[in-house]
């Protein structure tokens, strides 16, 4: 375990332990058990079937798709794959959850245990186990604030395919929880099983949150629902943790419960409707048979899969040299690997993913726009690096026409010709150039024949300054050699 | 197993029914003697027999991944004790 | 009128085609003892108008010569199917109402092979009742009377939960009847009103659109005058649906070949532990004769063991209860039926539910509910899927030695309406028929004469799993043996 997760308190450390269930959509057009669209943003109970409203005799029918996608979910997540697993009726009553169960997997889900390799900002890693994932209906969705008194109820989600990825409490920290939502997403992503959408509530986590001494047993754990962005995941771990820490150091007990994180406060609060005792009563649906996976269709689909992020970082790293962590940042989506390796084609590869990750990601936050959005296109980054590596331009001269690449949409090439950016490496203009500087400085270069070496570095950018950036700095450092000599 | 009258209460609150006192006196006897009834079968020694989850043995049929469903909140709402709007409406839930 | 109320279905069919009546003159015929028998309380609802549209729309087709299977036939519905357009409850308050937007699969399909629907019949609320007492509009009455004995001048019971449904076809107030059978609610009824009862494989009739008690268990079937009824209506009513997960794909046997097929080379189990201690010596009586008659047709019979059968009613006592107050948490007032309002979403659930639903379905909701909770899933649910295995094990030991098994419907005829029985005493009725849902089976009862006191007696046929064409071989055997042609006093003339 690395030490600095651990939190200071006020009579000694104490250590966190996260685990997560994470809520992902499966990325299908029809609900997990009926015909009706998993589409978002439909008005008010359109999307809804006599299966979804539970109407009397209504039976599931499972789509395949959904199926699939878990199968491939869990192969991406390096999970053992059930080949017979059961669906179960876990019973409650909700104004949102129509037949009063919701169909999950409870005791044979269809995918086992698999693992995630997280990275975290110093560069290190960390696997994360899973302990399983399985298919299951979402519920509808209940308006609070519509009417005085009343709640208003729309079934558009309701029966929407779910995988719900449950990992072990292996997390110690909210960096390690947010890093491991980042990779979940970009593995669902780059699998395409879900569009890892947040806002829209295709991704939520629930978290589960104790601390204790450590070394100790594992503390009492209060469960936050429904997370839906990483920033909150975050802010709700910390105060959680905040909490917990608080309550424990004044003497009292943490309570299991389930708790509501408040956006507008950025901390966690118990739920008001305090549920009595929960006895969700799960038993195999009996409108539903055994799920029978064949053997050979699972290998069919793992030999189909997709290059997922660490195969991507691997390649990345092998193939163009790339270091961990900009290989790292590279491989998080597929589009950004895709337009990376564009950029890179017959370039120096480690230039282009530090201009990409340094002054591209860089620009892109600043303006608060996507790299699909980016005014600079992956081949005009590469084209700027071209000339770069060709000496055409001098990586100072680089960012001044990179700026107005972002600016005005033009290639490198339109920018340099314009702007007559091109760097001097006519010997002839730059011994011009030298020999006014020395003779201007008469006193500096006495001193560095006298032994005064440093001075070199002074007379390059002199003459660098003179020509204003523009000429080729191999060619001065030679040049200014020679006569210094003399 | 004979249920008292607060395992009556419990499992009424679970399956939500209203259930009064006089009645929870009479369904605890009632219950009591169904479940006393059904507990022979502890007669047998069922230690290695797999339970039944499905009586035909055949595999779940899968259907493919097609909108051909909804669309008509109308139908859906029809039979709705409450509506506004296209809403199902119930009692305000505190969360 | 008496003429048409009182021939078969198939008979009906070539009347029809010979244009020896109308569509249309049948089914005003149907309308009109359903009138005459009104007192019965069998329909909870008519449906008139419709009736005599599809009834023109039929002789239409007559006229064309493109008649379809059930083409003009006049149809009671039992109110556990789901009928477009037409108030569907389930004879419980808490479905009061409600009026689906859609048909349920197996009525579709009657529809579609040319039936007219007369209405609604009444049932156990739910199907869960062995008598039609539980019925929230009431019992319906078997149009049979005691013509001797203690039950003389008493109205009586015609089984349930499908007792709307028998009642009315003994009444000869509709001509068939599709029933559904969780435990024996097909069967037990038909037995009791002197019909022929048949609850198919699982798997074989959808059960999309019909309310469900317990999924695992629940199957539709016909309940006909004949077994060649039987093997028409059946024929129209099964069938693969891919709106039912649990639907077979296989075809079903043909059924009219094999009325005709006899029993001669067939092996006949007769199962040891179907005697019971307080059995009825009219119906071990009638059992036996059974058993010649099928020796006489030329099958075989041998006795077989069937060891768990004992075990049988209790482990239906858990698994359709656990399986019901699953099935049943969607009444819960908030998209159709009834709703009694609340402070607080709970308090709007338990009083709605509270209020709803009938006594035995309260009952059975609880004992489902807590053979279910934490702490007894093992003890009780878990332990009765075992003791399930054992019985289907049973069955299918005993069926590689045997084509079918032949023994009383019931332990009892009809007894009387309002005789105050707590509820073990009440499930006895269905001893004999659980073991073929438990195990998924087909079974067949059969008329085969009456009691002392002049009340019909049933014989029961179990086939193995899809073999529905051996119980048409057995039970035309038996029906012809028995020659049952009594008429129910209470019937339409
Ligand atoms: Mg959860
Ligand atoms: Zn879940």
């Amino acid at each position: 375990m690395n030490d600095n997760t651990l939190i200071e308190g006020k009579n000694g450390q104490w250590e966190v332990v996260i685990g997560l269930e994470v809520h992902a959509q499966v990325s299908s057009q029809a609900k997990l058990f009926s015909g009706a669209s998993a589409a978002f943003g439909a008005s008010a109970n359109a999307h809804v079937s006599m299966v979804d409203a539970a109407m009397p005799g209504m039976l599931p029918v499972i789509n395949r798709y959904c199926v699939e996608q878990a199968v491939r979910t869990g192969l991406g997540l390096n999970a053992e794959i059930n080949l017979v697993s059961i669906f179960d009726r876990k019973n409650y009553f909700y104004a949102d959850l129509p037949q009063g169960y919701q169909i999950s997997q409870y005791k044979q889900p269809i995918v086992g245990e698999g693992s995630i390799s997280i990275t975290l900002p110093d560069g290190t890693s960390r696997d994360i186990g899973i302990e399983r994932l399985h298919l299951e209906q979402d519920a509808g969705k209940s308006l609070h604030d519509q009417h005085p008194s009343k709640s208003y109820i729309d079934l558009n989600r309701s029966g929407v395919a779910l995988m719900e990825i449950v990992s072990r409490p292996d997390m110690r920290s909210a960096d390690e929880a947010a890093a491991y939502v980042s990779k979940l997403r970009a593995i669902l992503r780059f699998l395409g099983t879900c569009d890892g959408n947040m806002e829209q509530g295709s991704l939520r986590a629930d978290c589960n949150v104790s601390v204790r001494r450590p070394g100790a047993e594992l503390g009492t754990r209060t469960e936050t629902k429904n997370l839906n962005s990483i920033r909150f995941i975050a802010q709700a771990i910390n105060s959680e943790v905040a909490r917990q820490v608080q309550i424990l150091e004044n003497g009292g007990t943490i309570e299991q419960e389930t708790r509501l994180f408040d956006t507008s406060t950025g901390q966690t609060r118990t739920m008001r409707s305090k549920e009595d005792a929960h006895d969700y009563r799960y038993f195999p649906d009996p409108d539903l048979l055994p799920l029978n996976l064949e053997a050979a269709w699972v290998e069919d689909l793992r030999k189909n899969l997709p290059e997922l992020p660490d195969a991507l970082r691997a390649r990345l790293m092998e193939q163009y040299g790339l270091s961990a962590y900009d290989a790292s940042l590279i491989s998080e989506d597929r589009n950004t690997a895709a337009y990376y390796e564009k950029a890179a084609a017959g370039q120096d590869a480690k230039l282009v993913a530090n201009w990409m990750v340094v002054e591209l990601f860089g620009a892109l936050n600043k303006m608060g726009i996507t790299l699909e959005e980016s005014p600079v296109k992956a081949e005009e980054l590469g084209q700027l690096v071209a000339r770069i590596s060709d000496g055409t331009i001098s990586g100072r001269i680089a960012k001044d026409v990179f700026a107005l690449m972002l600016e005005s949409g033009k290639d490198a090439d339109a920018i340099i010709e314009e702007q007559g950016f091109q760097q001097v490496s006519d010997s002839g203009a730059i011994e011009e150039m030298i020999d006014k500087v020395l003779t201007e400085n008469a006193d500096k270069v006495a001193e560095y024949q006298g032994g005064k070496d440093k001075l070199f570095g002074f007379f390059v950018g002199q003459v660098m300054k003179a020509s204003q950036g523009q000429a080729n700095p191999a060619v001065v450092n030679d040049l200014l050699k020679k006569k210094l000599q003399k | 197993m004979s249920i008292d009258k607060q395992t009556v209460a419990r499992i009424a609150h679970l399956a939500r029914i209203a259930v009064d006192d006089g009645a929870q006196e009479r369904l605890k006897a009632e219950l009591s003697g169904i479940l006393a009834w059904v507990e022979q079968l502890n007669e047998l020694d069922t230690s290695h027999v797999a339970p039944l989850t499905s009586v035909t043995g055949h595999a779940l049929p899968m259907r493919e991944d097609a909108v051909s469903d909804g669309g008509d909140a109308d139908t859906i709402l029809a039979n709705a004790p409450e509506k506004a709007a296209d809403f199902f409406v119930v009692p305000k839930v505190i969360e | 009128m008496s003429e048409l109320l009182s021939m078969t279905a198939v008979a009906a069919r070539a009347g029809l085609a010979q244009k020896a009546f109308s569509a249309r003159e049948l089914t005003e015929a149907y309308l009109k003892a359903a009138d005459d028998t009104a007192a019965l309380n069998v329909y909870v609802a008519m449906t008139a108008d419709k009736a005599r549209a599809m009834a023109d729309a039929s002789d239409a087709r007559l006229a064309k010569g493109d008649a379809r299977p059930l083409e003009g036939i006049p149809i009671g519905i039992k109110d556990m199917f789901c009928t477009e357009g037409v108030e569907t409850t389930a004879s419980s308050r808490i479905l009061k109402g409600f009026v689906p937007r859609y048909e349920s699969t197996v009525t579709a399909r009657l529809w579609d092979a040319g039936g007219v629907m007369l209405g609604k019949l009444n049932c156990d609320e739910f199907a869960m009742g062995s008598a039609n007492e539980t019925s929230a509009f009431g019992a319906a009455v078997n149009p049979w009377q005691a013509t001797s004995g203690a039950l003389k001048g008493k109205a009586l019971t015609p089984g349930g939960s499908s007792g709307g449904s028998a009642a009315a076809m003994a009444a000869r107030a509709c001509l068939l009847a599709p029933g559904t059978d969780t435990g024996g609610s097909i069967r037990q009824p038909a037995a009791l009103c002197g019909l022929v009862g048949l609850k198919p494989t699982y798997g074989r009739c959808s059960r999309r659109g019909i309310v469900a008690f317990a999924s695992s268990l629940d199957q539709a079937g016909p309940i006909t005058r004949d077994v060649a009824d039987c093997a028409l209506m059946l024929t129209a009513m099964a069938g693969h649906d891919a709106g039912d997960s649990t639907s077979l794909s296989a075809p079903l046997p043909d059924l009219e070949s094999a009325l005709t097929a006899g029993v001669k080379g067939m092996r006949i189990g007769i199962p040891d532990e179907y005697t019971l201690d307080s059995m009825n010596a009219e119906i071990i009586a009638l059992w036996q004769q059974g058993r010649a008659w099928l020796e006489d047709a030329g099958a075989q019979c041998v006795s077989v063991s069937l060891p768990h059968t004992r075990y049988a009613l209790p482990t239906y006592y858990i698994i359709a209860p656990a399986e019901a107050s699953s099935n049943l948490a969607r009444y819960d007032g908030v998209r159709y039926g009834q709703r009694v309002d609340g402070a607080t979403l709970d308090e709007m659930y338990a009083k709605t539910r509270g209020a709803g639903f009938g006594d035995e379905v309260k009952r059975r909701v609880l004992i489902g509910t807590y053979v279910l909770s934490a702490g007894y899933y093992d003890a009780y649910y878990i332990k009765a899927q075992q003791v399930r295995r054992l019985i289907q094990d049973d069955f299918a030991k005993v069926f590689q030695d045997v084509d079918a098994l032949l023994t009383p419907s019931t332990p009892t005829p009809a007894f009387a309406l309002g005789a105050e029985m707590d509820a073990l005493t009440m499930y006895l009725n269905d001893v004999f028929t659980v073991p073929a849902n438990l195990a998924g089976i087909p079974a067949i009862s059969v008329p085969a004469g009456l009691s002392s006191e002049g009340l019909p007696l049933g014989l029961q046929l179990i086939a193995p799993a899809m073999r529905e064409d051996q119980l048409m071989r057995g039970g035309a055997v038996l029906e012809k043996a028995a020659g049952f042609t009594h008429i129910a006093k209470g019937a339409a003339a």
